[in-house]
């Protein structure tokens, strides 16, 4: 054992600089070790604070260790490893190095003890997830990059209203239980909402992920929103309006991911749906719900890369992202149709894979708290996750028509990442134990049931009727679906564009009126100063120092009133 | 050239009858396996079945509606009315 504990997040810093600055033959070596050596030091932070150091006259706590940290650290850094192998030999070094910071801001906030630690690598997390969306490359991932970034700084800014406001007014900035209530409060729920992509202003998820390169999108699909979750478990559990915005969150992903035609924008909505399926985990509040949303985080990050794989696999190997363009993969790309399939069935948790293992804890914590409108929302929407991520989208991308497209499947790497993810995926459903050991709480619940099996088989085979025998009501169309986005991309600056126009007017008339007084005042003055104005005439002494006289007097009496 | 084996369409029917099966059989397997759940409805024969079915249809549908006033073409944002 180390007497002093390392950061874990600062080994992943010092491999994202490395990664930069190396030769080119040794940055694969490098962006695998990374996440690897940061994975050793996660398990050697023991509980409680660990590090702390003088920051502007604070003792920040800077690793706090504890079994829900460690959870979320574990599985950010084993999705690190993964993203890594998945772009090591097509992602730009440049976007390694990014995603290599990214993923360290997000394991900074899992061992941050208290606020101030936290928000520091919060907006580490925004910086490089920025970089990473603008690798994309194109216009339209330079352009949704700028906005992804407005809404997370604007977003962080309003964090760190609501910290200082609890610095201030508390003295105190530990991450505990906080009660809703109070402006300071609601900022940084509000700013932590943001993250989570809470509607309406999560609409920056599907708007920013799917423009991010093939590698790109594996690594965003796991952090901004998980350490999101996190920071709810930990400072909001039990918040009940939680489980009405995760409710929300969840039907607004399924309907959304329904409409929707670019593979990777249905996978971004079906992210919305999964956190909301965690908000409604935190909200409730329970020992076993929060126990699910964690579970579910872990799980989820593992799945959702997974199909993230399978799509970047498709958009590498054939330069489309339209549904309308795809179809008929299986042919020529089987392994990663299989990945995407095992990917599908564990976000539809679908039994032996690792989504069922998970949901069934928050579920199961939803008829726990009885309440009953919650749990069969929950179970209607377990229903829709099938329909929109496990049959839509592997439909209409690897099956349906035949595009005519026969690209191979992707080079090694990428299969090897996809592979050990889809394995993971498999083996957590079948062993959950292991899963449960690192669970917060401790788990007293069976996933395997033969009832539970059967009645969860009931509902996903019969979802899956539901979805072909509506299949022509889901034909693809060469459409968008307006989402809350629309009214920054649009309304916002519409109004800014009158806006700016009324003061291109305002100064028009302004500059006008500006003459028209020029012109008045120069006759005023010219008429003073003439010959014969005021200022031109001579005074007599003896009227100038009656008017003194007066002014004095005038002075005199003002004062001694 | 040879049609692949999941279009030609006696196997497209061969899999439907498939999965009509497998489907008959999950339900007909709750008489012998009681289900429980957490809420009496559970119980009932077939109750997650016909539920699910049903949050889906209705899952679609709403989504249609609401696509019939929020669809716009793929390429509204580009064509210079968001974006300034």
């Amino acid at each position: 054992m180390f007497e002093l504990v390392f950061p874990p997040a600062f080994i992943m810093i010092l491999g994202a600089l490395l990664i930069a600055m190396a030769r080119p033959a040794l940055r694969p070596v490098l962006a695998l070790a990374t996440p690897l050596l940061t994975l050793y030091a996660v398990w050697q932070v023991p509980d409680g604070i660990q590090l702390t150091m003088e920051f502007l006259g604070r003792e920040l706590q800077l690793v706090e260790g504890g079994p829900l940290r460690r959870l979320f650290a574990t599985v950010f850094a084993v999705m690190a490893f993964g993203g890594a192998l998945f772009g090591l030999r097509q992602a730009r070094w440049q976007e390694m190095a990014a995603a290599m910071a990214y993923a360290a801001g997000a394991i900074g906030v899992c061992f941050a003890g208290d606020l101030i630690v936290m928000f520091l690598f919060w907006e580490f997390m925004a910086l490089f997830s920025t970089v990473v969306v603008w690798c994309g490359g194109t216009e339209g991932a330079r352009r949704a990059g700028i906005r992804y970034a407005i809404v997370h700084l604007v977003g962080g800014i309003v964090l760190k209203i609501g910290i200082e406001g609890l610095m201030i007014h508390t003295g105190s900035v530990e991450i505990r239980a906080l009660e809703l209530g109070g402006f300071d409060v609601w900022m940084v729920f509000i700013g932590i909402l943001v993250n989570a992509a809470a509607p309406p202003i999560g609409a920056w998820l599907a708007d920013a992920y799917p423009e991010s390169s093939p590698t790109g999108g594996v690594f965003l699909s796991a952090f901004t929103t998980k350490t999101a979750v996190l920071a709810l478990i930990l400072l909001f559990p039990g918040t009940e309006l939680l489980v009405w915005i995760g409710m929300w969150m969840v039907f607004h992903g399924i309907v959304y991911a329904l409409l929707e035609n670019d593979m990777r924008r249905i996978l971004s909505y079906s992210i919305i749906n999964q956190v909301g399926f965690m908000l409604v985990g935190v909200g409730i509040g329970t020992e076993m719900a929060l126990n699910g949303a964690a579970a579910h985080a872990f799980t989820h990050i593992l799945y959702k890369a997974l199909l993230f794989m399978s799509a970047g696999a498709v958009l590498y190997q054939t330069g489309r992202r339209k549904c309308s363009d795809l179809g008929g993969l299986y042919q020529s790309m089987p392994l990663t149709t299989v990945c995407g399939i095992v990917g599908a069935l564990s976000i539809s948790a679908f039994p032996l894979t690792s989504g069922f293992v998970s949901k069934s804890l928050t579920v199961a914590g939803a008829a726990g708290g009885h309440l009953a409108v919650v749990y069969f929302l929950l179970v209607a929407a377990s229903a829709g996750v099938f329909l929109h991520a496990g049959i839509k989208y592997p439909w209409f991308v690897f099956f349906q028509k035949d595009s005519g497209l026969r690209p191979a499947d992707p080079p090694l790497n990428m299969r090897l990442a996809m592979g050990l993810f889809a394995v993971l995926c498999i083996l957590i459903g079948i062993f959950p134990g292991a899963l449960y050991a690192l669970l917060p709480y401790p788990v007293d619940y069976v996933p395997y049931t033969a009832d539970h099996v059967l009645s969860q088989l009931q509902l996903l085979l019969f979802a899956g009727l539901a979805f072909f025998l509506m299949l022509p009501l889901m034909q693809r169309t060469l459409t968008i679906t307006l989402d809350f986005d629309w009214l920054w991309r649009v309304l916002l600056a519409r109004v800014a564009a009158a806006a700016l126009a009324a003061a291109r007017a305002a100064a028009a008339s302004g500059a006008r009126l500006r003459v028209a007084a020029g012109a008045w005042m120069e006759s005023r003055l010219a008429a003073l100063f003439a010959a014969g104005g005021v200022f031109s005439r001579s005074w007599a002494i003896g009227t100038t120092a009656l008017w003194l006289a007066l002014l004095l007097s005038i002075y005199v009496l003002i004062h001694y009133l | 050239m040879k049609r692949p084996w999941l279009s030609r369409p006696e196997n497209v029917r061969l899999l439907w009858r498939g999965f009509i099966a497998v489907l008959a059989l999950v339900v007909a397997l709750q008489v012998a396996v009681p289900v429980h759940g957490f809420f009496r409805a559970e119980a009932w024969f077939g109750f997650s079945a016909l539920f699910g079915f049903l949050a889906c249809v209705g899952m679609v549908l709403f989504a249609r509606l609401l696509g019939v006033f929020l669809k716009r073409r793929d390429d509204y944002y580009e064509d210079g009315r968001g974006d300034v």
